[in-house]
């Protein structure tokens, strides 16, 4: 009896609507065609998708998805919280739930419209605070940037990160953004120059450290291996999974626990390389949740691509670039530069990049890693072609 | 409310006797009545021996800079006639694993903007004292 996941199951079918701000459609509408645009991508019905997976935060529900888009019988489904944390985790349950058995092709999608106010949760400002947020949200800590630039001031203190090595993030993946057309930031060119004069935002962080605010849908859809070999698309097999809440952990202000930077993505990367045939040194690109840059190093260090305290480092000599660095990251643009849609369109790239479609493809690599939100409860993907 | 700050629910009842201590004029972390591990925030269950008996420790008020941000805008409408401020992190000194969220202020009535954030340090030796906020009183902190 198979007791693990490991290559049972292939992302098939992948769907995404335009990039924007103040699309008309609402968030259900564009997670339907985002979720239809997969199922044709995958040569798949409608009718023959059984299991949905979506993010708690998702405003259109899993009724109205299977009613909208046509779905056959549902017999099963399910959410993940925590914001950014959910994206690989929505694509592992519903891998989890194809290998069991309980569903034969599943979906898993993220639908957001990041510019309308009532998307931002710290903007409702009625009600008392009760919970975590009242140990800082009274003092100013208002919002994810503020929450995050304090773990950001912290780490470069103690290890000795520098707003360099922050710009080298947004650098790389502004530069992957260049190249390509679906991207927010495609036409925009940014240098060194642009980033030092920036604005602030939440010092130590300035506006280029931060993602962008972005409307759109994604989705992708998932069967079994054996099936996967007879569709349209090349498969991209999810290899390897993982989740993690780490110990004392408190989501985004994660300041209380014993070591406040040994971030999420430590714990779930033990579980990962655990269920993986490969190491971090066989990994020639990453896709990494990058809300924030400061995510970047935390999550190179989690990951294991180097040691503790050297992930700003890590970012030197172009490490992050396609196509000469170490490990190019975000090839597609990332929150940063691509679109944000909670860190869901990281989880596509990662299947061009295993069809060898990207517009910044790498040559030869066997597999990707996707990691979702740092800062809050997590989760991460290995795919490989 | 009057400030426009946001304010703690002071019916939460794991967080009440924290807020009832600022009143009061006292900096108070949670405890277990158990085995006497400090924790905060305040929660129902010690994690370190399962017992939901607490207790509350008046301590010191003092402590360390542990980090600290200068939020600018966008922000909501009353802070962001205060930005740029600071916010601050203190590490207290009974256990440096005990950290607070606050702000650094030049006097004990002073304002959240009012220190040069040039000036600020990781590392810097603060104590605590305490703003009425409407019905609530914030801890803030200022330099030794």
């Amino acid at each position: 009896m198979t007791t693990t996941i490991k290559d049972r199951t292939a992302i098939v079918g992948i769907g995404q609507t335009a990039f924007g701000k103040g699309l008309e459609d609402t968030e259900l509408s564009l997670a339907c065609q985002a979720i239809a645009m997969a199922i044709d991508d995958a040569g798949l019905a409608p009718s023959d998708v059984d299991g949905l997976v979506m993010f708690s935060m998702e405003n259109g529900r899993e009724v109205e998805v299977a009613r909208n888009v046509g779905l056959g019988d549902v017999t099963y489904f399910g959410e993940v919280g925590y914001g950014g944390g959910a994206g690989c985790a929505t694509v592992g349950h519903a891998a989890m739930a194809v290998a069991a058995g309980q569903c034969e092709v599943a979906v898993a999608w993220r639908a957001r419209k990041r510019s309308a106010k009532a998307s931002r949760p710290w903007a409702n400002v009625n009600q008392r605070l009760s919970g975590a947020t009242q140990w800082s949200r009274p003092f100013g800590l208002l919002r994810p940037v503020d929450e995050i630039a304090m773990l950001a001031r912290r780490y470069m203190h103690e290890f000795g990160a520098t707003r360099d090595h922050l710009a080298n993030v947004a650098l790389a993946f502004r530069a992957h953004a260049n190249r390509n057309p679906n991207a927010t930031m495609y036409a925009k060119r940014m240098t060194r120059e642009d980033y030092m004069k920036a604005r602030w935002i939440s010092e130590p962080l300035c506006l280029f450290d931060n993602c962008l605010e972005t409307d759109g849908a994604l989705a992708v859809v998932i069967v079994l291996a054996e099936r996967a070999k007879d569709l349209k698309q090349p498969p991209a097999y999810i290899h390897a999974f993982a989740q993690s809440i780490p110990r004392q952990h408190q989501v985004m202000t994660n300041y209380f626990c014993d070591d406040p930077l040994l971030g999420p993505s430590y714990a779930c990367a033990n579980l990962l390389w655990k269920r993986s045939d490969f190491t971090p040194r066989d990994v020639r690109v990453a896709q990494l949740y990058d809300a924030f840059s400061p995510l970047i190093p935390l999550s190179l260090e989690g990951y294991g691509f180097c040691q503790r305290g050297e992930g700003a480092a890590f970012t030197d000599d172009g490490a992050l670039e396609w196509p000469h660095g170490r490990l190019p990251t975000n090839t597609a643009g990332g929150g940063m530069s691509e679109a944000y849609v909670h860190g869901f369109n990281l989880v596509l790239e990662g299947v061009r990049q295993m069809r060898g479609t990207s517009t910044s493809q790498v040559e030869g690599a066997e597999c990707c890693l996707v990691t979702s939100g740092e800062g809050v409860p997590t989760s991460a993907l290995l795919l490989r072609r | 409310m009057e400030s426009g700050l946001l304010l703690p629910d002071l019916d939460d009842v794991d967080a009440a006797p924290f807020w009832n201590g600022a009143a009061r004029g006292e900096l108070l972390v949670q405890a277990c009545a158990a085995c006497g591990r400090r924790r905060m925030p305040p929660r129902p269950m010690c994690p370190a021996c399962r017992a939901v008996q607490s207790r509350w420790d008046t301590v010191s008020g003092r402590g360390t800079i542990w980090s600290f941000v200068v939020p600018h805008p966008p922000l909501l409408p009353t802070y962001q006639a205060l930005a740029p401020y600071n916010v601050i992190t203190v590490a207290l000194d009974e256990d440096p694993r005990l950290r607070l969220v606050g702000n650094l202020v030049a006097r004990p009535d002073g304002a959240i903007n009012e220190v040069d954030p040039s000036t600020i340090r990781i590392g810097e030796p603060v104590r605590v004292v305490f703003q009425a906020v409407d019905d609530v009183f914030f801890p803030r902190w200022v330099r030794v």
